[in-house]
């Protein structure tokens, strides 16, 4: 694996900058390139799957097809929901030859199911059995973390595999090679509040609060996840959940692929750590 | 000249509604031997009974064919018709109309015209019967029961009561099983050692009754009326006819903190130790993994102490043989790991325990004296959170079945520590109640309205600690249509009953079939309820599926009378249906005697009057023959047939299938 496919989707472009900048940071490290597909479209999250099944699967499915006609073996979408659109859209087409037909009319590309479609923890897994795990120099020793998945991490049957839906264990090995401890907590796949950011904003400061106050009580020091959707909720509303009364938390909200590019002695600002709402700086040992 | 007669029933609707049954008998009337056919709505009720035996007498009937069910139905039913009537009872044969035919097919002009091919198979069969008579077998009356819990203790009682030996065998080193753990029993509340503790006395006392505690099969021969049992004594370290039981070893034992089985790991044992002070038999064993001595090679401070002398580190597993003519498979339960459930905790939560671990904290003997102290600081809980259908119910993650106990265990759980603990809260969660039996509904409503225990209908989707300690648990009320969330500290999960962990090797080892969750098949779902399909083997408690203390007890009294109606007769008739060598032109390949799967085929030397040897052949012990005809199928001289299958038979079915 040394060059894969990459869906950095909107949010990479977007809200998740850190996230694009951390992934493409550490590929860098372990060697790996990072080529993105040619002419990528929307991945149909979270609008298509809500109001239309047929584009719900044809977006992705235009990528996939893309992807597979370029010649690659492996796609890395590190945004979570683009990881479960694609990687669900994948297993819906094998299993249902009447979909695939459909799809195929729909956007007049074939696509034959050959591609691995990699998450962000799944990537960060393989770059360390890979040899990355050698190049992490500079560990984050006396970090305490608390591991956070969310829904679209923990869970999709086929999609996430390897992994037990209800205490998904899976940032734990990277997490160690970076250095951090990582602390027991409770509510590693609770709900965050997701795409009712914008249309239900008082419940998700009231979710995005209870998984602040766990964490801060089971002494973590930072939140880290994979996910733009669950980072965007945590560190962009935290001042707002501040503001209403409803705690009071200073909790760095941090990529899995920041912490492993800290550890690989990579500047916090090549990884976007000054890019953060809440102060991540300090994190790197640094005042912002 | 054969003159067959040809009965075709019905079964109600279960054939007649897609075979035309009086169309199958109107053809088979035109086939070459037949000489009457009828057909009738129940064939095997007291009037079709009547006319099978009327035609018999009527036409000098030479053979018989029943096209109804499936020869294991109601094949011994018919053939019994046929020997009360004067036909010997193998020369009778059914076609089965029903499982291979109505019940498959839903065409019925194809239907009858294969249910018109099945009985002229039979009729080309029956023709080429010959009478055969039943083989008598002697029967060993002695019975062995695989299991000392409350199922194993009253079927060994009940069929020692009734004058037959037992040979019980159980593998921990005490009888007991699960109820000697429990503190009180629904729905009366009285408490269970109280009412088992007597029976363990005596069972173990009983001169019919041979106890063999910390025994275990090996394996198993022969079959109904004469199995060989190997039994493996594992090693003691502490000689039986010495030990007084005196306590001095464990006292002085240095390991102290092994976590003590049949307190549900909540108390601690010494590596030489008795499970439990009311054990039966009263005597230490000496846990090998963690005893020094046998770990290290030095410590010996029980021998040390031990006055009489009853220690011995040589001491080793015996294999010891035993015949027995029936069996009482009794191995019981063993509680789901909720470990399977990451919402529930994955099993790393302290203070959230199972049934039994609940048991132990209210038992009166309990490693708490019968106060109710969570596992994780000792102190009271407050609030205790019970949760129904932990992995039962559920497919996907647990198992799909109801494991029937639960509704009662926990409404009385609720109700003991409603007793105890007068301040605190019992809170239910539940699927629905099934509380079906006599003074059950009762129960649960007194644990309601009495004893005030919260019932929530609806499912926990979360229990976590709260770094202060408490646990929450977050489910769901769906009769107020409301999430509910309750700061609880100590949650009893009612993990799903299971059979016992290594039960599927026994079922192997006696032939019994088990379902897909493991739970031992019986020979009829209805109508032979604690018989298996291997003949001579019971079966009694939740090992079956799962069962409350009555029901167990029932059934195994109910296994325990058909071990004695089995061992009051001397000998048993045994299906005639065995291989048989033509000696003249066996020519002594031995291939039978090698593919035969029970040792049934030996030499035998045939000499002339002199005694000079003329020439071996093989022959078939007709009692340890069981029928399979693997032999038949190997011989290569053809020298070897399976009575009531042979070629000739077999053939000419096959012939007149392919005559149309």
């Amino acid at each position: 694996m040394n060059t894969i496919g990459y869906y950095p989707g909107c949010s990479l472009h977007g809200g998740g900058r850190e996230l694009d900048m951390s992934i493409r940071a550490i590929s860098v490290v372990a060697g790996v390139v990072l080529k993105e597909i040619d002419d990528w479209s929307c991945c149909g999250a979270t609008a298509a799957h809500s109001l239309n099944h047929d584009l719900a699967v044809s977006l992705p499915q235009r990528v996939l097809a893309l992807a597979e006609a370029q010649g690659f073996r492996q796609v890395l979408a590190p945004c979570a929901a683009c990881f479960s659109r694609l990687k669900g859209t994948h297993v819906r087409l094998q299993r249902s030859e009447a979909l695939a037909q459909k799809t195929r009319r729909i956007t007049g590309l074939e696509y034959r199911g050959t591609l691995e479609i990699v998450n962000v923890v799944e990537y960060a897994n393989r770059l360390l059995t890979d040899g990355l795990d050698r190049k992490l120099s500079q560990p984050l020793r006396g970090l305490k973390v608390a591991a956070y998945y969310g829904c679209l991490l923990s869970r999709g049957e086929g999609i996430i595999e390897n992994e037990d839906p209800e205490d998904p264990k899976g940032m734990d090995a990277v997490l160690r090679a970076s250095g951090v401890e990582v602390v027991p907590w409770s509510h590693s796949i609770e709900c965050c509040g997701a795409g009712f950011s914008m249309s239900l904003t008082d419940a998700v400061l009231d979710l995005s609060r209870d998984i602040l106050a766990q964490a801060q009580a089971a002494g973590a020091q930072a939140i880290v996840t994979g996910c733009p959707m669950c980072h965007s909720n945590l560190d962009m509303r935290q001042q707002k959940i501040n503001s209403r009364g409803l705690g009071s938390f200073d909790m760095p909200i941090m990529y899995l692929s920041e912490l492993i590019g800290l550890a690989a002695g990579l500047t916090p600002e090549s990884l976007g750590l000054d890019r953060h709402f809440v102060d991540a700086m300090r994190v790197a040992g640094r005042n912002r | 000249m054969a003159r067959v007669g040809v009965f075709v029933c019905h079964c109600g609707e279960n054939i007649a509604r897609t075979v035309d049954c009086p169309g199958v008998a109107a053809a088979a009337a035109n086939l070459p031997g037949v000489v009457t056919t009828v057909d009738y709505k129940y064939m095997c009720s007291d009037p079709g009974q009547q006319q099978i035996k009327k035609a018999i007498d009527e036409f000098r009937l030479t053979g018989v064919v029943v096209g109804a069910c499936s020869p294991r139905m109601h094949e011994p039913t018919f053939r019994k018709v046929a020997a009360e009537a004067g036909l010997n009872p193998y020369l009778l044969e059914m076609a089965n109309l029903r499982e291979h035919c109505s019940w498959v097919h839903d065409d019925r002009a194809a239907a009858t015209a294969k249910a018109i091919d099945l009985v002229r198979i039979m009729v080309e069969k029956v023709k080429r019967n010959r009478a055969l008579s039943p083989i008598r077998v002697p029967i060993e009356p002695t019975a062995l029961v695989v299991g000392g819990g409350i199922a194993g203790i009253q079927a060994a009682l009940d069929i020692a009561n009734g004058g037959k030996k037992v040979i019980l065998v159980e593998k921990t080193p005490s009888i007991g099983g699960h109820m000697a753990r429990l503190s009180e029993t629904f729905p009366t509340l009285d408490c269970s050692q109280c009412i088992l503790t007597p029976r363990m006395v005596e069972v173990a006392g009983h001169p019919n009754v041979t106890l063999l505690p910390y025994s275990e099969i090996e394996s198993v021969k022969g079959f109904v009326g004469n199995f060989e049992v190997t039994v493996r004594r594992k090693a003691r370290y502490v000689d039986p006819s010495k030990c007084t039981g005196c306590g001095d070893c464990w006292a002085k034992c240095p390991v102290k903190k092994l976590p003590n089985e049949f307190d549900a790991a909540l108390g601690v044992r010494t590596a030489i130790y008795r499970p439990f002070p009311q054990a039966v038999p009263n005597k230490p064993v000496i846990d090998a993994a963690h005893c020094i001595m046998l770990t290290k090679g030095k410590c010996g401070a029980c021998a040390k102490v031990c006055q009489r002398e009853a220690i011995n580190f040589q001491d080793a597993d015996e294999l010891m043989k035993v015949k027995v003519g029936a069996v009482v498979l009794a191995t019981g339960f063993e509680l789901w790991n909720h470990s399977n459930y990451g919402e529930y905790g994955a099993g790393k939560l302290a203070d959230v325990v199972d049934g039994f671990a609940f048991e132990r904290l209210a038992s009166a003997s309990g490693p708490t004296g019968g106060e109710i102290r969570r596992p994780s600081d000792g102190a009271i809980p407050k609030t205790v959170v019970f949760v129904q259908c932990c992995g039962s119910r559920d497919p996907k993650a647990g198992k799909g079945y109801c494991s029937k106990i639960c509704c009662m265990y926990t409404a009385k759980h609720a109700m003991l520590y409603r007793h105890k603990v007068h301040d605190g809260r019992a809170v239910v969660f539940y699927m629905d109640i099934r509380a079906a039996g006599k003074g059950y509904e009762e129960f649960v409503r007194r644990a309601v309205e009495v004893d005030g225990a919260e019932y929530f209908r609806g499912r926990v989707s979360r229990i976590y600690r709260t770094p202060g300690g408490k646990l929450v648990v977050r489910g769901a009320d769906t009769l107020a249509g409301r999430p509910v969330t309750i700061e609880a500290d100590l949650v009893v999960l009612a993990d799903a009953v299971v059979p016992r962990a290594g039960s599927d090797k026994l079922a192997q080892m006696f032939g019994v079939g088990y379902d897909g969750d493991g739970f031992y098949s019986e020979a009829h779902p209805k109508l032979r309820p604690v018989e298996t399909a291997a003949a001579g083997v019971m079966l009694a408690g939740a090992c079956q599926a799962p069962k409350d203390i009555p029901d167990t007890v029932s059934q195994a009294s109910a296994a325990a009378s058909k071990v004695l109606s089995l061992f009051a007769r001397p000998e048993l008739e045994r299906e005639p249906v065995i291989a048989r060598v033509t000696q003249a032109t066996c020519v002594h390949c031995r291939a039978c005697i090698g593919a035969c799967p029970y040792g049934a085929i030996e030499d035998r030397e045939i000499r002339d009057r002199k005694g000079n040897l003329v020439k071996t052949v093989a022959n078939v012990n007709e009692g340890l023959c069981q029928g399979c005809g693997t032999c038949a199928a190997v011989c290569r001289s053809n020298t070897i047939e399976l009575d009531g299958f042979t070629d000739e038979q077999v053939f000419a079915e096959i012939a007149a299938l392919a005559r149309v």
